[in-house]
């Protein structure tokens, strides 16, 4: 009789099979304390995850460990997330873990929303309350820890957006006892103080426990409380503390904080310049159109020949003038010839002409003799020749 | 004079710009816009050009507040 003998590595891959074919298995939420905690240089986390007892290994690699939002050490409770499977080499099987947490932390989060809630109900996170941030603040505040990232983040990128910024930091706990207190504290003494006109409240990322001085009520009175607008920056950007909500702006990070806080100058200085440039093209825009106005009206007869009309004028007095002064030349003219006429009647019929002819007239007293019955002897009369007049004297009967 | 308020000063730059461009408005008018939009502006950059550019950390030294330059360590 033979043996068909399989191999280790055969075995182990068959075993490694059905632990991926369980669905369970690729998918488990398990909790126990951690021992044999080692955080290799590599990045990976390597520990023990056990109870009274039992235990298991346990593996969490370094794409997943910046997700942690704690830092895992010996004797911690926890909860793991993540898959088993058989490492083939070792013929063991360990947790793959995805994510971890701390237990416990849900009674901080029952608190926070507790808080939450009853500091929306008194109003706190009112929109009304909001106050404006000022668009080019004189003073920035900042209240922060004087080490670390946070701090350096805002002075460089507020220095970067306006190269004049004004800066005031004032330093406090963001994390452990007693640092709500202070940071509380360090509200109201900017309050008082007024060296700034717009206060940055940051802190860089961390567990909800690092946070947690954000979410206590000292702090979120004191933000309400300060009349100087209050920019808050706490954690990362998926985090919210209380102090969020009652802040008169949140920034999803301390950089942003400082984005909202400085204007970019070089940005407006463009934008003053362009206003500038508007207003001088408006300008000329409007004195070319006054200019072709001008020059239409200008071209206009009455601007460009003035005298044009005057002219004119003159030309139809003129004209009229010289038609009177024929008008009266014909008249006269006619009235010459008319005169010439009667004057040759006149003398057609004057007695003179007859005269010449050898005819005398006889006047008796002045009168015009023109029967022989007018005259009687003795009456001395006058008679007329053509060339002048002679006495005579009557006869007889 | 009383002291420009940089927000307001753009918002005023903006309408007086929209006014100007519009070319409704006499000569004279215009003229005077354009002064007093110039004149926002300047204001303006002096607020940018007058800051200093200062540093500093607040302590609290016996009850009374100090102020020291401060630099960031990298």
């Amino acid at each position: 009789m033979e043996y068909h003998p399989i191999s280790v590595t055969e075995l182990n891959t068959y075993i490694k099979g059905k632990f991926q074919e369980d669905e369970y298995l690729n998918n488990v939420l398990v909790k126990g304390e951690i021992s044999n905690f080692k955080h290799h240089y590599t990045g990976h986390m390597y520990f023990t995850l056990k109870d009274e007892n039992s235990l298991i290994k346990c593996v969490m690699f370094k794409t997943y460990t910046p997700h942690l939002d704690f830092v895992p050490k010996d004797g911690m409770k926890v909860i793991v997330l993540g898959s088993v499977a058989v490492f083939e080499r070792d013929g063991v099987y360990q947790i793959y873990a995805k994510a971890m947490k701390q237990e416990g932390i849900g009674d901080l989060h029952a608190e926070y929303e507790k808080l939450k809630a009853k500091l929306e109900q008194e109003g706190l996170f009112d929109k009304m309350h909001k106050k404006p941030i000022p668009f080019m603040p004189k003073g920035i505040g900042v209240l922060t820890s004087n080490t670390g990232a946070v701090i350096r983040d805002i002075i460089n990128v507020s220095t970067r957006r306006n190269p004049k910024v004004s800066i005031k930091l004032f330093p406090v706990p963001v994390q452990g006892q007693g640092a709500a207190q202070k940071i509380a504290r360090a509200i109201e003494i900017m309050n008082e103080e007024k060296l700034v006109d717009v206060l940055i409240l940051a802190r860089g990322g961390g567990s909800l426990e690092d946070l947690w001085p954000f979410n206590e009520e000292i702090v979120a009175r004191a933000i309400y409380d300060s009349s100087l607008p209050i920019i808050s920056a706490v954690g990362h950007e998926t985090d919210f503390t209380i102090a969020d909500f009652v802040a008169d702006l949140r920034a999803p990070t301390p950089s942003a904080a400082a984005e909202l806080a400085v204007p970019n100058i070089a940005e407006l200085t463009l934008k003053l310049r362009g206003y500038e440039n508007r207003l001088k093209n408006a300008l000329s825009k409007k004195l070319e159109v006054m200019k072709l106005r001008y020059e239409k009206f200008m071209k206009i007869a009455a601007f460009t020949n003035p005298m044009q009309k005057v002219n004119e004028s003159y030309m139809v007095l003129d004209e009229q003038t010289k038609r009177l002064v024929n008008s009266i030349e014909l008249k006269v003219t006619e009235k010459k010839n008319d005169m010439l006429q009667w004057v040759t009647k006149l003398d057609t019929l004057s007695p003179l002409k007859t005269l010449t002819r050898g005819y005398c007239m006889a006047n008796f007293h002045g009168k015009l003799i023109k029967s022989s019955k007018d005259l009687k002897p003795g009456d001395e009369i006058s008679l007329r020749f053509a060339d002048g007049q002679k006495g005579a004297k009557i006869l007889e009967k | 004079m009383k002291e420009v308020k940089f927000e307001e000063a753009i918002k005023q730059l903006e309408t007086i710009a929209t006014e100007l461009e519009k070319g409704d408005l006499s000569l004279e008018e215009s003229v005077a816009k354009f002064e007093e939009g110039m004149e926002l502006s300047k204001q303006c950059s002096e607020i940018i050009e007058k800051a200093e550019k200062k540093i500093t950390i607040l302590l609290q030294k016996d009850g009374k507040i100090e102020e020291e330059n401060f630099v960031a360590e990298e």
